[in-house]
């Protein structure tokens, strides 16, 4: 019972952050919303027992990225308002409505086959899960199931992982890491007299 | 006084602990939730919090970025290396069952390297990029 408010709560929460952001015409608020979502989601991910994809929503999606987001944002100098006019409309405003309810009931029919959450018949749980639950404590000694899955069974997956954040590091700092050098700088004042 | 005294001091008693959260979350994910990822960004969050209250100039004295570049490459060096060590020892890529003297040590011994070179990776990549995107505004 008290599973299920909390599920409710939490999901309004969600709908009421995702509308906010949609109608939010200022990006530092839509930046906050958005570390909010991810702290609700973190929620969310606990109460269907999910602690390590709590964690890790809670650290990198309302942590880190809301930081990267305002570093971006003081970077970039918002304008007041927005730079770009708004297109003239080429069509009626019931038309976007259909397209919406259409999309959504097809979800709605599409979630029908899904089996119900956490029953044991779902093909999730009886492919390679019952493996892992079986001998993941006995073949690594390691009690934290998802630990053992990441790091030793599907170790290979987890290096590229790791390969993928180091590919990251490298394209930031290759894209906009290092200082302006004072000749690029020189050429540039050079340009902009020539053009004068 | 100093500007946002009260910021610098409830700073300088949050990061040790932070740091210390991430440590325990590093090397208790075998046992509880967490791991590598998970603590290489919490670690870099107690940097990130350090510089954006003292600033980014003392935050790069104490982590140089030319470290963080051979930190980040040195955690994929630690876990591409678990690999072919246990390749050197007769196994398969990354089959850490050699690696220690039953098969138990061994995939403790190996889950704990890779975590750790996980952990090293992620945190410096981490605070590549906020220092990257957030020193571009100076000149």
């Amino acid at each position: 019972m008290i599973d299920v408010l909390i599920d409710i709560t939490l999901l309004a929460f969600l709908a009421i952050t995702s509308i906010a952001i949609l109608r939010m015409t200022n990006l530092f608020a839509t930046v906050m919303l958005y570390g909010i979502f991810s702290l609700l989601s973190a929620g969310l991910f606990v109460v269907m027992d999910a602690p390590d994809v709590a964690f890790t929503e809670a650290a990198v999606g309302a942590g880190i990225s809301t930081v990267l987001m305002l570093a971006t944002l003081a970077l970039v100098k918002r304008p007041q308002r927005p730079f770009y006019e708004e297109a003239p409309r080429t069509h009626r405003a019931w038309l976007p409505l259909v397209v919406v309810v259409v999309t959504g009931s097809a979800l709605i029919y599409g979630t029908w086959d899904i089996p119900g959450f956490g029953a044991a018949d779902a093909p999730a749980q009886t492919h390679v899960a019952r493996y892992y639950i079986d001998n993941a404590m006995p073949e690594t000694g390691v009690p934290n199931v998802v630990t053992a899955v990441l790091a030793s069974y599907r170790g290979f997956d987890t290096l590229g992982e790791v390969t993928v954040i180091f590919t990251a590091a490298v394209a930031v700092l290759l894209l906009i890491g290092g200082r302006r050098s004072v000749k690029a700088d020189k050429s540039k004042t050079q340009e902009k007299q020539d053009e004068a | 006084m100093r500007p946002n005294l009260i910021l610098h001091v409830v700073a300088k008693f949050v990061i040790p602990l932070i740091i210390l959260f991430a440590l325990y979350v590093q090397f208790h994910g075998d046992f509880g939730p967490g791991g590598g990822f998970q603590a290489g960004v919490i670690f870099s969050a107690a940097f990130i919090l350090y510089s954006l209250v003292f600033g980014l100039d003392r935050a790069e004295k104490i982590i140089p970025a030319r470290w963080l570049r051979i930190l980040a490459a040195l955690g994929v060096v630690i876990y591409a290396g678990v690999g072919i060590e246990s390749m050197i020892l007769g196994g398969n890529y990354l089959d850490y069952s050699l690696l220690g003297s039953n098969q138990i040590a061994g995939q403790h011994l190996g889950i704990l390297l890779v975590e750790l070179g996980v952990g090293i990776t992620v945190a410096a990549a981490m605070l590549i990029l906020f220092f990257t995107f957030a020193g571009r505004g100076r000149s």
